[in-house]
């Protein structure tokens, strides 16, 4: 047996955009064990639905995370729909998968940055998030807002589209996607990346269910569960896609399965665009929300769970949100048993961590 | 979406039959959450297998013990500190016990009044 010690990583560190402590316990350069800490920036927000009305704990929801505010106040107002047995009208249903992928792709290519970024990449990491730019800017012009959009209500939506302007964004995508081609290639096919990703931190089917794993870190171990497609929620029961797996549980294959998904979301919204309808976005309702219903979307980073409890008041019991950060904590402890110190860093990062929601 | 609504009531003692029995189904643990009721807590387990979700509902009174499914479910620790430290239900048996220390937080079980 080599020399034991603890190594201390994070909560402050370069590749950390948020705060999360592990303490590597390394045996000279390899991992033997982590243990996680978080905790550092824990708000109580889900507590705050006992003192919010109803109609208002939506825009606390949003304001969980800046990456994943959009899917998290669609599934507040999804739950709170669910419970009083309210019909969203269907032009709204396309409205919100839209908004959805859209955020799916402004997420992922902020991964594809800071995973650059996290091996040193940085020409790529500025691609990615030149990118990025052009979805948020698709996003202001639609909701005006470029992290928090508040265009979800009790019943569907607030903005709609005009035809227009939807034929624009996919015009915009057409052309994103062969840019997206030329960043992702190098992601691909280079081979300093390669060397990075290839056969390193392997999750391996079992135990990505062993150990709760969900959305591309699942889905790069073989397991081929979207969300999207078995509740198909919103509109994506309209549409036709299949979850993108990737088999070999490596760093590389849980890349791939975000980069596939990049596609997979621009092919989305353009068949989005080609089948919404015409119509309301929005039905009135009446009353106060009295029962319960668990909700589970499809976020970024994987499977969300939504619970809602209500009493028939303006105050909501209970609403907990299971992020998918949350359930990748342990399957990240089990990839990093066995790597390399140097490798700690890219190793985190390819669970795509979200502290942020991780708290609430 | 029906087997969202799918709630069964389980006591205390069944808790670890049914993770044991999901486990041997090749499912996962989803999550866990509890809710504070007058005089005690619900605490809600999500299992999915093959996609579909199985939700187990113990209903306790206040300071009633609740083994730990962190042996069965590793992920349950995480789930099971939160809940330990945000509500005060006692777990005993958890694989990593955090103490009250997950969160950074000054208040004692914020989330119990």
């Amino acid at each position: 047996m080599g020399n034991r010690s603890v190594i201390p990583f994070g909560p402050q560190h370069p590749v950390l955009p948020e705060p999360i402590h592990l303490d590597l316990v390394i045996e000279d350069e390899k991992v033997v064990q982590a243990i996680p800490n978080i905790g550092f920036i824990h708000r109580g927000l889900e507590k705050l639905v006992q003192k919010r009305d109803f109609t208002d704990y939506g825009y606390v929801v949003e304001r969980i995370c800046g990456i994943c505010s959009y899917i998290h106040g669609m599934s507040y107002y999804e739950v709170i729909e669910h419970i009083m047995g309210i019909e969203i009208p269907e032009r709204a249903k396309y409205l919100r998968t839209i908004w959805s992928e859209m955020s799916r792709v402004h997420s992922h290519l902020l991964w594809l940055g800071l995973l650059a970024d996290g091996f040193g990449f940085e020409a790529l990491f500025y691609q990615c998030w030149r990118l990025r730019e052009k979805v948020l800017d698709m996003f202001e012009a639609s909701t005006g807002g470029r992290v928090v959009f508040s265009v979800n209500t009790i019943g569907g939506v607030l903005k709609d589209m005009d035809s227009s302007m939807l034929k624009s964004f996919v015009d915009i995508f057409q052309d994103m996607d062969k840019e997206i081609h030329k960043c992702c290639d190098i992601f691909l096919k280079d081979y300093t990346v390669e060397t990075r990703l290839k056969d390193v931190g392997i999750l391996t089917k079992e135990n990505a269910v062993l150990l709760g794993a969900v959305g591309p870190t699942m889905r790069g171990s073989g397991i081929a569960v979207d969300t999207r497609k078995k509740y198909s929620y919103a509109a994506y029961d309209k549409l036709d896609f299949e979850p993108c797996v990737a088999y070999e549980g490596d760093s590389f294959a849980r890349c791939l399965v975000r980069i596939e998904e990049l596609y997979q979301s621009i092919d989305l919204i353009r068949q989005a665009v080609d089948k919404i309808p015409a119509g309301d976005i929005i039905t009135p309702y009446k009353g106060k929300p009295n029962g319960e219903f668990m909700f589970r979307a499809e976020q970024p980073r994987g499977e969300a769970i939504y619970y809602g409890k209500a009493n028939g008041t303006n105050h909501l019991e209970r609403f907990r949100i299971r992020t998918p950060t949350f359930a990748n904590i342990t399957p990240m402890l089990n990839i990093l048993a066995g790597a390399q110190l140097a490798d700690v860093p890219i190793l985190v990062l390819t669970i795509d961590p979200c502290i942020s929601c991780t708290e609430r | 979406m029906s087997d969202l609504y799918e709630i069964v009531p389980i006591t205390p003692e069944q808790l670890p039959i049914v993770a044991m029995e999901k486990k041997a189904q090749g499912g996962r643990l989803v999550q866990i959450c509890a809710t504070r009721r007058p005089n005690g807590y619900e605490v809600l387990y999500s299992f999915d297998v093959e996609t579909q979700l199985y939700n187990y509902r113990l209903d306790i009174d206040e300071g009633v013990e609740v083994a730990s499914i962190s042996e069965i479910f590793p992920p349950a620790f995480l789930y099971e500190n939160e809940v330990s430290e945000l509500f005060g239900v006692p777990i005993k048996g958890i694989s990593i016990d955090f103490q009250g220390k997950l969160y950074r937080i000054e208040a004692t079980t914020p989330f119990k009044d």
